[in-house]
């Protein structure tokens, strides 16, 4: 039943583009009815879901394929099913905002392209997870990674776009390279594209870290972990922001969930990889946090913090590796649900977020942080949706990020008591993790505070309005989901339980549970408090401010004659002292004038954090191969004689070499 | 019956040489023509037992290579205007030393293979490498557009004769093939011949001098 349900989802939302592609490039019924279908589609696949865990019900769906070592076959299981809900939940809300954000009648160009791929991404996406054979997982993979591009350039008339839409397209086959190789050596190693666990001892552990690291690469590179990032920041800012949300929020945690899949096939790791990827996760957390608060662009902002939420997933996932390599369950329960549940949680907070800075974008038409301000006013929802992101997204409770970081926090506070060699590196990882919640509060204080309060610093940001009612909507569903999962972890833990289990097969049937290892009811009752508390606070405060009789003035008026906007602080000036500090890796760009005299003229100033991986790495070994593949040029001559030769010297060659 | 095979076969060799040799396009086409017919007739010496369907491939084979493919080369060289000179890259007898190179090394290189015993004592398998090569070298080595297809025409007998050892197993499947290829890409070329000839502003091609 749950697999029969999932393929009507996939199937729904694979064609849910298709009818507008037919109708006018004016109409609005297309995107009504891939709006319908979306949602129709999503809610058949949420049922599925529910129909999974209530009554544990599975049936593989086999059909035989006649590709050589292909086979349709869709399967659920714990994992699968943890990270569809992202999937359908966030695409039907894309789809929902959509109606508003992208309404057909204003962008008849490229409207009916964006709901066709759309539609297509949330089926390729939806179909990976399922796939039980390598070769449908790549189907799936590409079916995604391809609509992802198409998405990305959306807007293709522009020439940002173009070259965002063309890293995304390098990096992506770049990935797809490294899991073809992936699942070719699992084929060498298993015999078969199946995605079955390799049984303890079949394979040599040099297969295995090789294993390991096509993975890594692959499944990393679409995550945006740290050194592969490249390609992020780029495609989750050009795109239109319910694309970015989407990418955000659901296309990187494939990556992640190819990881976990990967990690769960192979036999017990060793130690090793588990420090290789909470390394890694601390290097992505940290930086891409600094990253973030170095940007202007709101947008690109929001993008660099998914680099840094990656890293959070994945000091989780390490700690989980680390605790299958030593026998240690609490550390496999506590890693892989802290893990799991923060790729839930970024997924809506974060889609959250693009989604309110979507909706700011379209209030202003700019994405720069300093051209807005004092929007709280106008746009009070978008504010307060702001606002709830953002104190999720920092881990700060009674919100959801709060659940999944103290999962793994007690995970290294577990990891500290064991005696493992492994016990410095929790008390790095911890310290690691904290400072990444200190940076987002940083970050989203500075992102919060530029956008939406203080006065407005440009003329569009001055005639901004609230959203329409579908991009609210969206927004108070995403909001819905982060308080639900704070305030009712307890619910939930089951369904991790299950993930947990099919990740670590080995694990004993005595294994801890969650709820035994994770206080969260405590969490439930601390969550409610606050938040009576909070409003009990805000109405408390409303009561006075009207019993004193106070009266609305300009914000930082301060009693200034002539009060400009031009005196608040900018995105850049708040950021300064962390973008400094982080300055050996950010390596800023700032035009400031120098010797000033006693009586300065107009002077200018300007700061700028560009991407130092893409900029001083990648792009220059672009040149470099360019320059060199240019030699080759002497063997291309136009002359179809010559080139005959070629093909004659190959064929002799290879004649000789057998 | 196996001497006079072995007899055609070696005229069969020579011709490519006659090929490679000739200076006159006309005299390269009436060689590649001849080498044609006398390969639709090999059937006959191989399989005792021919069908029907056999003969009505070899006759299909005999007419379009004798007679449909040299007229339809002749009437492009007219209607081009080409003249009849070859052109080579690699002079006469540059080219003829280095057929011959191709044949000592065919000789050579079929010993080492391992063939059935009923087609070791033939020529047929040297003969075949034999011609792929002068195929190759006059689709290298010769300048105008129309060499190339006489070149592929030759090449596509090399093939052809090889392919007379699976005749028995699969005759239709491989004469099929062969002489729809060859004719595809006769009247392809044939046709871009013609057309860049025709149009005087396209760029000076090296099909017409």
């Amino acid at each position: 039943m749950t697999e029969r349900l999932l393929l009507c989802a996939i199937a729904l939302a694979a064609v849910s583009g298709m009818p507008g592609v037919a109708l006018g490039r004016k109409s609005m019924a297309g995107q009504w009815i891939a709006a319908v279908l979306a949602i129709v589609g999503s809610g058949l696949g949420l049922a599925g879901l529910v129909f999974f865990w209530m009554f544990d019900d599975s049936q593989p769906v086999v059909i035989p394929w006649h590709l050589p070592g292909a086979e349709f076959n869709v399967a659920i299981d714990g994992l699968s099913a943890v990270f569809l809900v992202p999937i359908f939940v966030v695409t039907m809300m894309g789809q929902v905002y959509g109606l508003a954000y992208w309404k057909q009648t204003d962008y008849p160009q490229n409207g009916r392209k964006l709901r066709f791929f759309y539609g297509l991404m949330t089926a390729g996406m939806a179909l990976l997870v399922v796939a039980r054979n390598g070769i449908l997982f790549l189907f799936g993979w590409e079916m995604m990674a391809i609509s992802a591009f198409f998405l990305v350039a959306t807007e293709d008339e522009k020439p940002d776009v173009r070259e965002a839409g063309w890293i995304y397209l390098v990096a992506t086959h770049t990935a797809t390279l490294g899991l073809i190789a992936l699942f070719g050596l699992l084929h060498a190693a298993s015999g078969s594209y199946t995605l079955a666990p390799l049984a303890e001892g079949s394979i040599s552990p040099a297969m295995a870290t090789s294993l390991f690291a096509l993975a890594l690469f692959g499944f990393g590179l679409k995550a945006g972990l740290m050194p592969l990032h490249v390609w992020l920041p780029g495609a989750h800012s050009n795109a239109p922001s319910h694309v970015s949300a989407t990418m955000s929020g659901v296309i990187i945690k494939m990556g992640i969930y190819g990881l976990f899949r990967t990690l769960s096939l192979l036999p017990t790791p060793p130690i090793e990889w588990g420090v290789v990827i909470m390394t890694l996760g601390a290097i992505s957390g940290v930086l891409g946090m600094a990253f973030a608060l170095g940007q202007h662009d709101l947008k690109r902002l929001l993008a660099y913090c998914s680099i840094e939420n990656i890293g959070i997933i994945l000091l989780g996932l390490g700690l989980a590796v680390i605790g299958r390599s030593q026998g240690r369950a609490d550390l496999v329960v506590l890693g892989v649900s802290g893990s799991l549940l923060h790729v839930w949680n970024h997924a809506f907070f974060k889609s959250l977020l693009f989604l309110s800075a979507g909706s700011v974008i379209h209030a202003t038409h700019t994405r720069e942080i300093d051209s807005m301000g004092g929007l709280a006013k106008a746009m009070p929802w978008t504010a307060l949706a702001f606002v709830v992101g953002s104190v999720a997204i920092c881990g700060l409770p009674p919100l959801n990020g709060f659940v999944s970081e103290l999962m793994i926090y007690l995970g290294m506070v577990d990891l500290l008591q064991g005696s493992s060699a492994a016990f410095g590196g929790g008390a790095l990882a911890a310290a690691a993790l904290a400072l990444i919640g200190t940076l987002a509060v940083a970050c989203f204080v500075k992102a919060y505070g530029a956008v939406f309060l203080g006065v407005a610093r440009s003329q569009s940001a001055r005639q901004a309005h609230e959203s329409g009612l579908p991009m609210l909507l969206a927004l108070g569903v995403l909001s819905a989901c982060c308080f639900a999962i704070a305030l009712g972890p307890l619910a939930l833990a089951p369904i991790f339980d299950r993930a947990v289990a099919v990740w670590a097969p080995d694990l004993p049937e005595a294994a801890p549970r969650l709820v035994t290892l994770a206080p969260l009811n405590w969490v439930t009752l601390m969550g409610g408090v606050l938040i009576a508390a909070l409003i009990a606070g805000r109405l408390l405060l409303g009561a006075l401010l009207r019993h004193n009789g106070s009266t609305r003035s300009v914000t930082w008026g301060c009693g200034y004659s002539a009060a400009t906007p031009r005196v608040q602080y900018t995105s850049s000036s708040f950021a300064q002292m962390l973008v400094a500090l982080f300055s050996w890796a950010l390596r800023p760009q700032v035009e400031r004038p120098k010797n000033l005299p006693l009586f300065p003229r107009a002077a200018r100033f300007h700061s700028e954090v560009g991407d130092v991986v893409l900029d001083e790495a990648v792009l220059p070994s672009f040149s470099f191969a360019g320059w060199l593949f240019s030699r080759f040029r002497v063997f291309q001559q136009g002359n179809i004689q010559t080139y005959l030769l070629y093909i004659f010297i190959a064929l002799i060659a290879l004649l000789l070499w057998r | 019956m196996f001497q006079i095979f072995d007899v055609l076969i070696i005229v069969a060799v020579a011709l490519n040489f006659v090929a490679l040799g000739v200076s006159r396009i006309r005299g390269v086409i009436n060689a590649v023509a001849l080498q044609g017919v006398l390969l639709g007739f090999f059937p006959l010496f191989i399989h005792s037992n021919l069908e029907l369907r056999g003969f009505v491939l070899m006759a299909v084979a005999v007419i379009l290579k004798g007679r449909f493919i040299p007229a339809f080369l002749l009437e492009a060289i007219r209607e081009a205007d080409i003249r009849h000179e070859v052109q080579p890259i690699v002079s006469f007898i540059s080219s003829l030393l280095l057929g011959a190179l191709g044949t000592a090394l065919a000789l050579v290189f079929s010993s080492t293979l391992p063939l059935t015993s009923e087609h070791t004592s033939l020529l047929l398998v040297p003969a075949s490498f034999s011609t792929v090569w002068t195929g190759f070298l006059m689709l290298t080595t010769r300048r105008k557009a129309i060499m190339q297809v006489l070149g592929f025409l030759i090449l596509e007998n090399g093939i052809l004769l090889f392919g007379l050892l699976l005749l028995e197993a699969m005759p239709f499947l491989v004469e099929a093939g062969v002489l729809l290829d060859l004719f595809t890409g006769v009247f392809v070329m044939g046709i871009i011949i013609t057309s860049v000839a025709s149009s005087p502003r396209s760029a000076p091609t090296t099909c017409r001098s």
